[in-house]
């Protein structure tokens, strides 16, 4: 149990670091994004694993109920999610534009077409 | 994992970003099972849906397949080797998974669970904080997302412009 029980860090770790490698490898702006918000939904699964307890319920208050989960981290990462989206949409119309005004999102051709 | 996995060998940014609809999905889901049933709604809704109409229309505005990288991929897989290890060799310092007695579950939590329908009324903890308690950061939400949409609008606005006059 003591080793064993944190196998919900692992997974984070595992699927952070994906993410992680995807933004910092991959030269296609539109799937850095994608890593990027892979990275994000890593964080939020590390906060709503936390705040699971064992036999635990939702944190919906009910006669005879109980113990409830703690509904703290899910406030925060319901922010969290609604903001996520917010920067991917601006991110994406980023995107857009570069591909406007480059005619490519692949970010070592960007970089030749500025230091010929 | 085996999804995210997959997203990093595909090359074709159309199954991409299916695929990504799919990841969201199935975290989701797993939401549910922690018991974070307000996040997963969310996530299903704006996660596996909004991200995959925003992934779909971008992708229509721009090209479809990723290329070949040219350099090789050691120093970058060295980074997140080394970070990966680091973040492991501090989980075992974390209180494990389910423990009712982590510091998280004895702080300020009791107090929401217990005092939130004296003080509001409403069943769910989660709504209640979200709503009443933490009003204003809720607020700052929306800010953000307005703001988002200012940028989003004033960066694909002028090409519509621009476009039109090209047309004249």
């Amino acid at each position: 149990m003591s080793l064993l029980g944190h196998y919900n860090y692992w997974i984070v770790v595992v699927l952070m670091m994906v993410g992680f490698y995807v933004v910092i490898d991959r030269g296609n702006l539109l799937k850095k994004l994608i890593g990027l918000n892979m990275f994000q939904t890593a964080v939020f699964l590390l906060y709503i694993s936390m705040g699971k307890i064992e036999g635990g319920t939702a944190p919906i208050i009910w006669e005879g109920g109980g113990p409830y989960s703690n509904p703290l981290p899910h406030v925060l990462i319901l922010t969290a999610i609604v903001v996520g989206v917010a920067t991917l949409a601006l991110g994406l119309g980023l995107v857009v534009r570069i591909r406007e005004a480059y005619g490519t999102v692949e970010e070592d051709e960007i970089r030749e077409q500025d230091d010929p | 994992m085996v999804v995210a996995l997959t997203i990093v060998w595909l090359r074709n940014m159309f199954a991409v970003v299916m695929l990504s609809g799919i990841y969201s999905f199935l975290m989701a889901s797993i939401f549910v099972v922690l018991d974070a049933v307000d996040v997963a709604f969310t996530e299903a809704a704006v996660g596996a849906g909004i991200s995959t109409v925003l992934g779909l229309t971008a992708l229509s505005l721009t090209t479809e397949r990723e290329k070949t990288p040219r350099h090789r991929p050691f120093l970058p897989l060295f980074v997140v080797a080394v970070t990966g290890a680091v973040l492991l060799y501090v989980t075992p310092d974390m209180p494990s998974f389910g423990d009712a007695s982590a510091p998280v579950h004895h702080h300020v939590a009791p107090r929401y669970i217990e005092d939130s329908i004296p003080a509001t009324t409403v069943p769910n903890v989660v709504t209640a904080v979200l709503a009443s308690y933490r009003g204003y950061d809720t607020l700052g939400e929306t800010t953000v997302i307005f703001t988002a949409g200012i940028g989003v609008v004033l960066l694909l606005g002028r090409r519509r412009k621009k476009q039109q006059e090209g047309e004249k």
